[in-house]
């Protein structure tokens, strides 16, 4: 017999920081992906509205996002991504997220986060959803392009990052990533971004930050 | 759907014969080894003739066999049961930056407490600079701890030299061999090791037990407290099925050693043929010196973890060196250590083979890696060139 989704255990991300496997959704993503672009050609016929670049192949994620836009719709949303299966299906629902009913508005699809992305899949293992994370961002990075591009610069966010710990310069974003990737207690996000051995005086404001992205992303 | 096995440097299934020579000790046979009454007295005796096996192959004496938990337990009691007997008068450590995690983590944590530990540099294949350990030693240095074949990239390692460094210089020598010991010469005294580790269930033996083969002329303190058994170095009522099981497997791989690695080696050559025949690969570790049941190749422009949700979708399990597979956002330190560019070190993959592995087996997965490697390669915006990353290796 075949389990229902929510009845899977092993595509729930809550409390499941050893499970591997994942949703149906996932895989029909990382083996039929929606709307890539494979060759140059493709890009260049394409002729996009905005383009979004984020990531490093050193960081084993990287990923190009190319959106065209109509009456402040996305009404196409192509895309490239170097990295694991839940990368690769996350850019791909995303894609889908961003076009189906008519198109996102632009002020909507800046809005998306990667527990909306993780949503639509049915769930990441833990371990996996810093992996989902590169999407909305390469997304936001497309929409700014075309802001820039069509000279609507009043309407381009900016990505600000805040300085939490002034020796090792750490940001809020690192310690968002941290929490991300599993890390849960001030020790475990120390061990990962080295935040607040020197600059003790930035323990407080770490800790509250990880009690915020703790409920945001787990709900804890 | 036939589902292939290439992960036996994770884990091996258990020989049945293993399975059988066991089953004696869970109901029947359940005595403890420490009890003195017939049950106790059987118990000791299974315990005794298992440690004599063990002895025998390894050509020791019985009384230099420890029976532990796991390699991983091996490794912590060889170190840092040395490490307590130095502590106050030795304080340095060398080792290589390709060791498992076992000898790593138990290096950094006895850094904390005060010891210094040189992490040799290896080249491109994986193979330490003998003469950065040379000029590594210092009259500090009491222990080199170097794993006789790396478990990621299959290197064998030069054990016998490194062990006649040790020698000249007076500094006990263990060496970690638990990939080595289906496939590689583990007689103790032609290696010349003072310290050596195995584990069961990488030769098809029991999960849960392991060996540390300490020369008699080597003191050492217990990690772990109680009532004394294994010479007073591990205590804890012995793990009798397992210990039979493991003396039984690392018999039957011995005996079939020579006939396993002359059908390996036709397999993995094959593999290795058939794989580096894709566009912009690179086989990583030794190109003679290694495993006979070891492939690892990296593949430009693709992430790993993805490569392995394709093969298990084809029914073949392998393993990569991907951040993606493991605990931390790191790639595989063995590969880095290599000095694989980030970029490249993400796309190496690992099929290790075993017993159960056919001529079919590999063919299947000649067949089906170009493709996923091709449809990867195709949504992958990164384009490194083979140029870019050897380049970059011989740095």
């Amino acid at each position: 017999m075949k389990l229902k989704l929510e009845e899977t255990p092993n595509v729930k991300s809550k409390n499941q920081a050893e499970s591997w496997f994942y949703s149906d959704e996932v895989k029909e993503h990382f083996f039929h992906p929606k709307n890539i672009f494979t060759s140059e050609e493709e890009i260049k016929k394409f002729n996009a509205d905005g383009v979004g670049k984020v990531g490093s192949p050193a960081c084993g994620d990287m990923m190009e996002m190319w959106i065209k836009v109509k009456d402040d719709r996305i009404v196409e949303c192509r895309w490239r991504t170097f990295g694991c299966a839940s990368a690769i299906a996350s850019t791909s629902i995303l894609s889908v997220m961003v076009t189906e009913n008519g198109g996102m508005k632009l002020d909507d699809a800046l809005k998306i986060r990667p527990q909306d992305i993780i949503k639509r899949l049915g769930g990441l293992p833990k371990r996996k959803i810093h992996c989902s994370v590169l999407g909305d961002k390469a997304l936001r990075a497309a929409i700014n392009d075309y802001f820039k591009k069509t000279k609507q610069y009043d309407r381009i966010v900016v990505e600000g990052a805040k300085v939490i710990d002034k020796i090792t310069k750490v940001t809020d974003k690192d310690i968002e990533e941290a929490v991300l990737d599993g890390a849960v207690t001030f020790e475990e996000v120390q061990e990962k971004t080295k935040v607040g051995i020197h600059d003790k005086s930035c323990i407080p404001e770490v800790k509250e930050l990880i009690e915020h992205y703790k409920k945001k992303y787990y709900g804890e | 759907m036939k589902r292939i096995y290439l992960d036996h440097a994770a884990t091996t299934p258990m020989a049945e014969e293993v399975k059988q020579a066991m089953d004696n000790y869970f109901v029947k046979e359940f005595g403890n080894p420490g009890s003195f009454n017939y049950f106790g007295l059987k118990a000791k005796q299974a315990l005794a003739d298992a440690r004599l096996k063990v002895s025998q192959i390894l050509n020791c004496s019985p009384s230099e066999i420890i029976f532990t938990g796991s390699g991983t337990e091996s490794i912590n009691l060889a170190i840092q049961g040395l490490a307590k007997k130095f502590k106050g008068k030795k304080n340095h450590i060398i080792t290589t930056k390709i060791e498992h995690h076992a000898v790593l983590d138990t290096c950094k944590y006895l850094e904390k407490e005060g010891f210094n530990v040189t992490y040799l540099d290896v080249d491109r294949y994986g193979v330490p600079d003998l003469e950065q350990l040379q000029r590594s030693i210092t009259e500090q240095t009491f222990l080199i701890t170097i794993m006789y074949a790396n478990n990621e990239i299959g290197t064998i390692l030069p054990v016998k030299e490194i062990s006649k460094i040790a020698r000249e210089n007076n500094i006990i020598f263990h060496t970690d061999a638990c990939q080595a010991a289906g496939y590689l010469d583990i007689d103790v005294q032609s290696l010349g090791v003072d310290m050596l580790t195995l584990n069961g269930s990488k030769i098809y033996g029991p999960k849960g037990v392991g060996v540390l083969y300490k020369k008699s002329s080597v003191n050492i303190d217990p990690i772990i407290y109680g009532g004394g058994q294994e010479f007073g170095l591990r205590s804890g009522t012995e793990n009798v099925p397992c210990i039979v099981g493991f003396a039984k497997a690392l018999e039957l791989v011995q005996a079939s050693r020579e006939q396993e690695v002359s059908r390996l080696l036709k397999l993995s050559k094959k593999l290795i043929k058939g794989l580096t025949q894709i566009p912009d690969t690179i086989l990583n570790g030794h190109p003679e010196k290694r495993l006979p049941n070891n492939v690892n190749i990296t593949f430009l422009n693709v992430e790993g973890e993805a490569v392995l949700v394709f093969l298990d979708e084809q029914g073949i399990a392998a393993a990569s060196g991907s951040a993606c597979t493991s605990k931390s956002l790191e790639p595989s330190h063995v590969i880095l250590a290599t000095g694989m560019p980030y970029e490249a070190a993400h796309g190496s993959i690992r099929f290790s083979l075993g017993k159960s592995t056919t001529e079919e087996d590999i063919d299947k997965v000649i067949e089906v890696m170009p493709k996923i490697i091709e449809r990867l390669r195709l949504m992958s915006p990164v384009k490194l060139t083979l140029k870019d990353v050897m380049e970059e290796i011989e740095k």
